[in-house]
């Protein structure tokens, strides 16, 4: 037992672990287990849990409640979408929604998304790039907590709006669908559709990794500092914003990939998936699983979709109250979600100093008082600043 | 710490290289590969004595107050079935799925019924996002569908059955009405999504043609509820009548406001096609009252079979509910599908669409034939008035069933519009 | 001109539509930093009020007036449990209660939709409001003028409660400093139960107003929320002016845009100009000073 705790108590033997078991998991038992349909479902839940790790980073570790990923996911999905459909279209190249709705030709912002390099240049950089101007715009003016979440709602808000509205160039509530290649690999094959999962759990796996490399650097150190005491880090000479900037555009590059792979997955994009709604769900699985913990928003996310799938089918609106329920158990009782569950039962297991490493994370619920404090004193002082 | 950041990133690059290997592995065939990009074999059993079919419809959701009427004409049209000895002699096994009122649960749905619950064919959805969600779905796995309500046009898969009215048996049968009553300028407002912009183009090209003029044209986002402005511009434009593709909750909205600024039915009235009988109920009929709608049945209309109908519905359902035209087209989708087999003698999607063209029902409407081209049916169209007691009476028919024409391949001043 | 009026008077509607949905909204925000996300909920739950009585009290005119009392009633006493149960236990997590009120939104609505049923229902607005008035050779609509009133009635009423009573001075100190106000004896925590009550009321009220322009359903909070939210961001927090000012400027902007483009246009410039605003003024029009340590 103790020798088992000993080498658990080690963070290289307890990443080996962890990324071995979620490995064997997603890449051989569920491709082994599931039926090609429950597979590509999977494939759907993984796209919503790069959405969740982004959420994790920006909101967990950063502070940030970003209500407005639909954005980003949304966008990664339509760049993806707008080349699908112009690598599908017949001859004259034009996309058959154009046709229906439109006038018939392509409108110039759609060309460069004919080349395959182009797209997925744009999925990787364009909702990093604007989370990014975004960010510097609003945090660098101190815009935060509250403020900052229902900017972003409306973000999304806006959002969807805008894509509705321009149904000749976006397809409107319709969205773009109907894609019957992708990058040249036909979709009706199921082969091609299990490529798709493994790529789509491939990612996942990769997200996760990097999230915790960031959060093992220095960087992450800081961010994490800056979630619980702005101020302080600003006295030490750093700048907050910039900080902030990099997790929440990293966080919105995740999203985006998440949203290309779910439109080929899934074969639908649409305003639906990108509005005030749905971006809020995406916090769901992020509350549940825990916001501060690693693992926590992808097991949560994946979890949450799962359980929606089989129970909505069967109770529609039983389903609306669990979700509900959950909403407000979770976040009212168990801030760091269900890892809170876990985390207890070991600690009462195994006192002492075996205690796992890296639990500062914990702590920030009691510390948010003390930030909230600060921020209203800083609220009023930036406003007598401008006044 | 620096130990263990390298570690995690070697892990990282080791993980990603055994990604890109498996992707490698598994990608199977190039589009070019004709021979293997045929899908699976339909795994529909016809062996027992039933036969599985789905009802897709949102049950949660901003839709679910449409859908779950469509779901429960459905349910009663199965069990009528049933009771007068199944399909083919096999009992109908139903699957209920719930659409969500999203696109994408649809379009998940959709397919597990087909491949998972292993259904002869699907009835549902309900707007043209579900439909067009679903489209590629039934397609590549060549199955069936069966759409309940009226839609924008300009569509027609084989792998779908359009039971509502196409733009041809409604809207442009409105459009002769008000051109006999005389109109020369009417005001168009509608939400801003497909249906309304789609049918508003052909409204306007019709128009054109026929000598009305269009003095204004305006969309309100999904939900809006406020409508001061666009009634305003209404009010200032001159119109004798109004064209209202308003969806769901804005045409309460709308109502209330055209009513409060001192416009009524008698001098600029207002057609609707998205206005059905549950939903007058929650408009307020004094809101509404003596406006005019067009569909192709009403609770009111006259014949044994909607008799009956109305009667097997109030008995299962209860007294204060009311039939509606979505309700009626759902309800008619699955006898037709019965015909259909029946005629085929054979579940088979490929014998089914055979044996498509010309299978006729009895529907409460009327009778209704299948059109084989098209998979629309030939339907009549009528213009109704809403009447104090929340019902809506026919004012004015099309001389007899209209024949589908989804492209509107049939009128001259429709060239180049699709 | 005509078309000024009347669009002037459009955008003022608007405005005291969405002042009356923001005003709740913000004296529990400014109170308590607390952003309510079942605010439209309550909001729904006082146009369910209206439809209840009409079904007891058979004249529109009375009910419509008895429904204003009940339905101040109504969403205080859901603000009450809700503040009492479940934000008292997290005020110092002031951004989770935004989640957690997100659950017990989702809650309310499903209630309504099985109790109530999915489809709209109707109230009947009185005789004494149906048709226009003549104002500047633009026909008003009624309703619309009374909305404007209670709009006008209700900020006037809680700015006189904020200035005069014993709870106004209390509320007023415990947004100033807290911990001070606590030292000066008064006690914060009924103080939170109160403003709760009152600000939730408020959107009980604007429920009852808003069956006579739209529709009565279990999401007729949501068609708000979002509007209501950037009202009280634009206004800035602890103090009426703000959001009283924001709100008849987010509605003329609306309907400014709306009359020379589109609808959804409109609504999607109005967002662009917030956060344009929002880089000049982070924390809204009007933001109270005061005395904590910085």
């Amino acid at each position: 037992m103790s020798a088992v705790a000993r080498i658990w108590g080690h963070e290289r033997a307890r990443l080996l672990v962890g990324v071995g078991v979620a490995g064997l998991l997603l890449f051989v038992v569920a491709p082994g287990v599931l039926s090609d349909f429950r597979l590509n479902l999977l494939a759907k839940f993984c796209c919503l849990a790069m959405v969740a790790v982004g959420i994790g980073l920006a909101w967990g570790r950063g502070g940030m409640l970003t209500l407005g990923q639909g954005v980003f996911f949304g966008l990664g999905g339509y760049l993806m979408a707008m080349h699908l459909k112009l690598a599908d279209a017949g001859p004259g190249g034009v996309p058959d929604f154009m046709l229906l709705y439109g006038d018939g030709t392509v409108p110039a912002w759609w060309e460069p998304f004919r080349s395959p390099v182009v797209t997925v240049l744009a999925i990787l950089l364009l909702p990093a790039g604007l989370a990014a101007l975004l960010g510097l715009a609003v945090f660098t003016r101190r815009v935060r907590g509250a403020y900052f979440a229902i900017l972003s709602q409306a973000l999304a808000a806006a959002f969807a709006i805008l894509l509705i509205g321009q149904q000749k160039v976006t397809g409107g509530t319709n969205g773009l669908n109907g894609f019957r290649s992708f990058f040249g690999f036909d979709l009706a094959d199921p082969v091609n559709k299990q490529m798709l999962y493994y790529i789509a759990a491939g990612t996942l796996l990769v997200m996760v990794l990097v999230v915790r490399l960031v959060m093992r650097s220095r960087y992450g150190e800081l961010l994490v500092a800056v979630r619980d005491q702005e101020n302080r880090v600003r006295f030490l000479g750093y700048d907050p914003a910039l900080v902030k900037v990099l997790a929440y555009a990293l966080a919105a590059a995740f999203a985006a990939i998440g949203g290309a792979l779910f439109a080929p997955i899934v074969g639908i994009i649409s305003p639906a998936d990108v509005g005030v709604v749905p971006s809020i769900a995406f916090l769901v699985g992020v509350a549940i699983g825990g916001r501060a913990t690693l693992l926590g928003p992808v097991v949560g996310s994946i979890a949450v979709s799962w359980a929606e799938t089989s129970l909505s089918e069967r109770f529609p609106s039983f389903w609306t109250y669990f979700l509900g329920g959950l909403f407000i158990v979770v976040v009212a009782f168990l801030p760091d979600g269900f890892a809170t569950l876990g985390r207890l039962r070991l600690r009462r297991r195994r006192p002492g100093p075996d205690e796992p490493v890296g639990t500062s994370d914990e702590e920030h619920a009691s510390d948010e008082q003390a930030s909230d404090e600060d921020e209203h004193d800083e609220a009023t002082a930036s406003a007598g600043r401008t006044a | 710490m620096t130990r263990s950041i390298r570690t995690t990133r070697a892990l990282a690059l080791s993980s990603g290289a055994l990604v890109a290997l498996l992707a490698l592995s598994a990608c199977g065939s190039r589009t070019d590969d004709e021979a293997s990009s045929t899908s699976a074999a339909s795994c529909v059993k016809t062996d027992g004595d039933s036969i599985k079919i789905g009802f897709l419809n949102s049950l949660s959701g901003t839709m679910a107050i449409s859908e779950q009427t469509v779901r429960d004409a459905l349910d009663l049209a199965a069990e009528e079935i049933n009771a007068a000895g199944g399909v083919l002699d096999k009992k109908l096994e139903i699957v209920a799925e719930d659409g969500a009122s999203e696109p994408t649960v649809f379009a998940e749905k959709a397919e597990k019924l087909i491949k998972s619950d292993c259904v002869a064919a699907v009835f549902g959805g309900w707007t043209s996002s579900s439909r067009k969600a679903m489209l590629p779905v039934f397609e590549s796995n060549k199955s069936l569908l069966f759409y309940p309500v009226q839609y924008e046009g300009l569509e027609a898969s084989p792998n779908i059955f359009y039971t509502g009215a196409t733009t041809n048996q409604q809207i442009i049968p409105a459009m002769d009405y008000l051109k006999e009553q005389g109109v020369t300028k009417v005001f168009l407002v509608g939400s801003d999504y497909v249906f309304p912009r789609t049918a508003n183009k052909e409204i306007i090209a019709y128009s054109e043609a026929n000598g009305i003029e269009i003095v204004g044209e305006e969309y309100a986002p999904l939900g809006h509820t406020d409508f001061s402005t666009i009634v305003t511009k209404l009010k200032g434009s001159g119109a004798e009548a109004v064209f209202n593709t308003l969806n769901g909750d804005s045409n309460v909205a709308f109502f209330k406001e055209y009513k409060n600024v001192g416009l009524t039915a008698e001098t600029t009235p207002v057609v609707s096609v998205s206005i059905a009988e549950e939903e007058v109920g929650g408009i307020g009929v004094d809101n509404i009252v003596g406006q005019l709608t067009a569909w192709n049945y009403y609770q009111t209309v006259e014949s044994p079979q909607n008799a009956t109908f109305v009667k097997a519905f109030k008995a299962k359902y209860g007294d204060d509910r009311v039939t509606s035209d979505p309700m009626e087209a759902a309800y008619t989708s699955l006898y037709l599908w019965k015909g259909m087999v029946e005629k085929a003698k054979s579940f088979d999607v490929a014998d089914v669409q055979a044996a498509a063209d010309g299978v006729t029902f009895d529907a409460p409407e009327g009778t209704v034939t299948v059109n084989g081209d098209n998979h629309h049916i030939a339907k009549t169209a009528l213009i109704g008035k809403i009447d104090a007691d929340g019902l809506i009476y026919p004012v004015w028919e099309s001389d007899g069933p209209i024949d589908p024409d989804p492209f509107l391949e049939g009128y001259d001043w429709a060239e180049g519009l699709s | 001109m005509e078309a000024l009026v009347s669009q002037l008077f459009a955008g003022l509607s608007l405005g005291s539509v969405l002042l009356l949905a923001a005003l709740g909204l913000a004296l529990t925000f400014g109170q308590m930093g607390v952003i309510n996300m079942a605010h439209g909920e309550f909001m729904m739950a006082g146009a369910y009020t209206a439809f209840v009585v009409q079904k007891v009290v058979a004249d529109a005119g009375v009910s419509l007036l008895v429904s204003l009392v009940i339905g101040f009633l109504v969403g205080g006493l859901l603000g009450l449990v809700l503040e009492v149960t479940l934000i008292s236990r997290m005020y110092h997590r002031p951004l989770d209660t935004l989640l957690v009120t997100f659950g017990v939104a989702l809650v309310l609505q499903q209630l309504a939709r099985d109790v109530f049923g999915a489809p709209n229902v109707d109230v009947r607005a009185p005789a004494w409001l149906s048709g226009a008035v003549e104002i500047l050779g633009v026909g008003v609509p009624k309703t619309r003028l009374f909305i404007l009133g209670l709009a006008t009635l209700a900020v006037v009423a809680l700015g006189l409660a904020l200035r005069l009573t014993p709870l106004g001075r209390r509320i007023r100190a415990t947004v100033a400093n807290r911990d001070l106000a606590e030292t000066a004896g008064i006690s914060t925590r009924a103080t939170d139960r109160l403003t709760f009550f009152l600000g939730s009321g408020v959107a009980g009220v604007a429920g009852v107003a808003l069956t006579l322009l739209g529709s009565i359903g279990p999401t007729l909070g949501t068609n708000y929320i979002v509007d209501a939210f950037l009202v009280v961001v634009v206004g800035g927090i602890g103090q009426l002016k703000g959001a009283v000012i924001a709100a008849l400027g987010l509605g003329l902007l609306q309907a400014g845009i709306e009359y020379s483009s589109t609808a959804s246009l409109a609504k999607v410039l109005v967002f662009v100009i917030i956060v344009a605003f929002l880089q000049v003024r982070p924390q809204g029009l009007v933001a109270v000073r005061t005395r904590s340590l910085a």
